[in-house]
């Protein structure tokens, strides 16, 4: 039978007040709720617990979590405690006989009161911290956060900073033809850069369909929907690199989209802003240049293996997306590809890569696939090219 | 009068407008789709058994966990509570059959067509649903594949198979029950029946008017949905969560009402709190409407719309705690034992009860930017749904079997599929709650390494799971060819007019109704 029966050593089973079992039990579940804090490191293995990440908010959630755990914990001790109790002594095998009472207004009304005190004690700290929460006034920084399909846009507002971040977990990891480097799923090519100690406010909206910027140690998760756009902000305590992942399914590559945020000291974080317009300005120079063939196939070459490869394949042969070997297109004429290139496909997967990639991307990558896979076109094009197109649009 | 037999062949099934008949065909056919859905669940757990991609690509990946989520809940669970009502609800009124028969028929055989319909969709070019049972728009319209107008008729068609079986169940309730069998004398299963059968009625229309938007947005070019022509994507989420709000209850409310048959049979001692459970039902269908946002925490409502859907969301923790001290305290100074309908109903207790502590950490709003979209949600749904419906149903087909077939299961098959279960289903989705808390999103086919280890168990725990389902299936063809011939009563003392009639129990009953005292 079942619920340890008839075996002499149930007596003594019985004997052990199922109260103490459970108390027990518990008090092993506070042990873990403690074990759940060391877990702060990054790649740990058998993490079983919420984090308490690095802001001042992540930490008030936490403690809520804990403190909701913790009373569902006790109420299961004593409503499971009283029904094991039943189920032991209250057997038909021990003898038992059954009590014919079935009802009581006072219990009912009891039951009914307890809990709903329990709740309003629990939703005055929620309350509390979801107002904290929802206070985004008074910002230092504003980050335009855009959701693509699959990958994220971060726009410096009043700074003139603009870049897409990929993920770069290279496909010989995902498909098993090369060990799996430490942060495998979790990396990208440019994380998010913010000061500590600093109110930052992301304004998160979405470029195609839905999708949901995450950070766990921060403990910001918003939606990302196109139309909309979502405010939430974050004070970093400590320096450092945390990340998330995209939380709203988005598609086939939405386990592909994730989230890297660097937090640094002011001063650096100022640094890297300064390098980063340097780079801009740099890269507006370059934009009147004239390039090699051999210059623009191997940037070309970078740029499909960032933005392309997930839908038309690593040796373009296609997937969600057509072939890109000998298609009407990439060997048709070049005005119509580059048409193509900028203004995307309306209704479909392939978006409208004029506003996503600069002039010098566009060309390397439009010359990359005229030249590559045996497509050989030998012709190339120069950002100037794409400036030109673009005005005459 | 009364004492011709079934007719004879296939047209018997087909035809048919017996609600023995109909109920046997829904079970069989929730059955089939359980084991469909459960296969592409594998599938899932499968390509996660560890990271990186093995076996299936992400976009088939997607189609896997879209139809597993539909698939299990129109086809599986819905399906078998109806197919319980069919066989229960006239014999617990004392009724000769439903209220409307032939409409019965039809409700029961639009159903294959609707599945039929779903399933072909993952032989088309650019593959079945891929935006996941909530399929939220524009992933699901601008987005989406060009099978998605298959997917929106299939869903109207089991929209229109439910609102039918509905006004046939409240029908039939309210006015077919035997002389005597006043409303707060009915079973319970027969009042969560009636409580589900209009929220059924009230959602399904929501549901349907939903999908025809996506209808329109897609092939006639109106912008319900899409933010480019002035369409509101969040409109989406709002009108499916209010169906879809309500729908979680439509699968748990049924099985409140097994629960609560079974309980006392095997404590040997009346429920206690009849009124109160009523009640409780009630309340919980009630507050199932105007809590439907807390799907939505993350999508940036002002305060006052969290705060609200926060509150309301935690006072159905009253209603459903309220049940669960009923249950047990039945179970009090009663007279126990343990035969499997029983086991099945003192794990969905327990089970349930924890996917219910679960829903309430989600319901509190901070916490749930946390927890939202995580695999902290998967446990929690999958905890309220598993132990919590199909439990129930596994503990009513026992409980009722030896009167349908008029033979008993044998004991020592269904304990032990009791324990592969349990125990396939604790491995399976516990480990889930700790993977979602540590930060794995849900609805990705490939993952981040400090996941590994758990979702290896998990995946263990799920093969285990689905293979005791073919055992049941098993058990359940072993009875109903032969075994223990089952007497009139079948257990010690059960209460119902089910109970008074012979086991097997006739092709035709109550044809004039039986005295309630
Ligand atoms: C999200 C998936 C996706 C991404 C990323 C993507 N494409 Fe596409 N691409 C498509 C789809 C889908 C089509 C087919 C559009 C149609 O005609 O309906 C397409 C069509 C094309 C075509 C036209 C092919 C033909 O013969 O019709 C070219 C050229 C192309 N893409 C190049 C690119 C390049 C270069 C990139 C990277 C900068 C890129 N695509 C990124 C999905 C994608
Ligand atoms: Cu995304």
């Amino acid at each position: 039978m079942l619920f340890f029966s008839k075996r002499p050593t149930i007596k003594s089973l019985m004997s052990v007040k199922p109260f103490v079992v459970f108390s027990l039990l518990a008090l092993s579940f506070q042990a873990f709720a403690k074990s759940g804090e060391v877990a702060a490191g990054e790649a740990q293995r058998w993490v079983t617990n919420m984090t308490q990440g690095v802001t001042a908010t992540s930490h008030e959630i936490y403690d809520l979590h804990m403190l909701i755990f913790m009373i569902c914990v006790w109420i299961g001790v004593v409503v499971f405690g009283i029904m094991f109790y039943s189920m032991i002594m209250h057997r038909k095998s021990a003898g038992a006989v059954p009590s014919k009472f079935h009802e009581s207004t006072l219990v009912e009304l009891a039951w009914t009161i307890i809990p709903a005190l329990i709740l309003v004690a629990m939703a005055v700290p929620a309350t509390s911290t979801l107002i904290k929460i929802y206070d985004t006034s008074d910002a230092d920084i504003d980050i335009k956060v855009v959701g693509y399909q699959w990958k994220w846009q971060y726009e410096y507002l009043g700074e003139e900073v603009s870049f897409f971040s990929n993920l770069t977990t290279p496909q010989d990891e995902i498909y098993g033809r090369a060990p799996k480097g430490e942060h495998y799923l979790l990396e990208v090519d440019e994380p998010v850069v913010i000061p500590i100690n600093k109110k930052v406010r992301f304004l998160i909206t979405a470029n195609d369909v839905l999708h949901a910027w995450w950070v766990p140690a921060l403990a910001v998760k918003r939606d990302a929907i196109p139309g909309y756009i979502n405010d939430v902000w974050t004070i970093v305590d400590e320096p450092g690199i945390y990340r998330g992942q995209c939380a709203e399914l988005c598609g086939k590559s939405h386990g592909f989209m994730p989230i890297v945020v660097h937090a640094m000291e002011e001063v650096d974080y100022q640094q890297w802003l300064v390098a980063k317009k340097v780079e801009a300005e740099e890269l507006k120079l370059a934009m009147s240049q004239s390039f090699s063939m051999d210059e623009l196939y191997a940037r070309g070459e970078k740029v499909y293996q960032t933005n392309c490869v997930a839908c038309h394949g690593p040796t373009g042969a296609g997937g969600v997306g057509p072939t890109l070997i000998g298609s009407s297109i990439t060997t048709g004429p070049m005005n119509g590809h580059l048409s193509l290139m900028i203004n995307g496909v309306q209704g479909s997967a392939m978006q409208a890569f004029g506003e996503q990639l600069n002039n010098i991307d566009l060309a390397a990558v439009i010359t990359y696939k005229r030249n590559a896979w045996g497509n050989n076109m030998g012709d190339m094009l120069q950002p100037v090219d794409v400036l030109n197109h673009k005005r005459s649009l | 009068m009364g004492d011709h037999g079934p007719a004879k062949g296939f047209g018997r099934w087909l035809f048919t407008t017996n609600h023995k008949d109909i109920g046997s065909m829904y079970l069989w056919f929730s059955f089939a789709m359980f084991l469909m859905g459960g296969v592409f669940a594998l599938v899932i757990r499968a390509e996660l058994f560890q990271p990186g991609l093995q076996l299936v690509e992400p976009e088939f990946f997607n189609q896997m966990t879209t139809m597993h989520g539909l698939v299990m809940v129109f086809g599986a669970v819905m399906p078998a509570f109806v197919g319980l009502a069919n066989w229960l609800i006239p014999m617990m009124v004392g009724a000769p059959d439903m209220a409307l028969p032939r409409m019965n028929n039809w409700s029961f055989w639009i159903l294959p067509f609707a599945f039929a319909l779903l399933t072909s969709t993952l032989f088309m070019e650019g593959g079945g649903p891929n935006f996941g049972w909530t399929f939220y728009a524009p992933l699901s319209t601008t987005y989406a594949p060009p099978s998605v107008t298959y997917f929106i008729f299939a869903v109207h068609i089991m929209g229109a198979s439910s609102i039918m079986g509905s006004i046939n169940i409240i029908a039939t309730i309210l006015n077919m029950r035997a002389p005597g069998m006043t409303l707060m004398k009915m079973p319970l299963f027969v009042w969560t029946w009636l409580i589900t059968a209009y929220l059924l009625i009230a959602v399904m229309p929501v549901l349907a008017g939903c999908v025809t938007m996506m209808l329109m947005d897609i092939h006639f070019g109106t912008s319900f949905f899409s933010a480019a022509g002035g369409g509101d994507p969040v409109l989406f989420q709002h009108v499916f969560w209010f169906f879809g709000h309500p729908e979680v209850y439509i699968m748990i409310l049924p099985a409140f009402g097994i629960v609560s048959a079974i309980i006392p049979t095997f404590a040997r001692k009346p429920l206690f709190g009849y009124a109160s459970m009523v009640y409780a039902t009630a309340s919980i269908a009630f507050l199932s409407f105007i809590v439907w946002a807390h799907h939505m925490f993350t999508v940036g409502m002002p305060i006052a719309g969290e705060l609200f859907f926060m509150y309301a969301t935690m006072l159905i923790a009253v209603p459903t705690g309220v049940k669960v001290f009923n249950w047990i305290t039945t179970m009090f100074r009663g007279s126990m034992s343990f035969e499997t309908p029983m086991l099945f109903s003192i794990a969905f207790v327990i089970l349930f009860t924890i996917g219910g502590f679960s829903g309430l950490m989600l319901a509190i709003a901070p916490a749930d930017f946390q927890y939202h979209d995580t695999y902290f949600v998967v446990a929690h749904f999958h905890y309220v749904l598993v132990p919590g419906a199909i439990f129930s149903i596994f503990a009513g087909v026992y409980y009722w079997l030896p009167k349908w077939c008029g033979n008993m299961y044998d004991e020592r098959l269904g304990k032990a599929h009791f324990w592969l279960s349990f125990v396939g289903l604790n491995v399976t989705f516990f480990p889930m709650h700790f993977v979602g808390l540590a930060g794995m999103p849900r609805r990705i086919p490939d993952y981040a390494l400090q996941f590994a280890d758990f979702n290896q168990i998990a995946s263990m725990g799920a093969f285990l799971f689905g293979f005791s389902q073919v055992f049941f299936l098993f058990i359940v063809i072993k009875t109903i060819r032969g075994g223990k011939q089952a007497t009139d009563e079948v257990w010690e003392n059960p209460e119902g007019l089910e109970w008074t009639i012979p086991s097997p129990a006739p092709y035709h009953t109550f044809t004039t109704p039986p005295a309630v005292k």
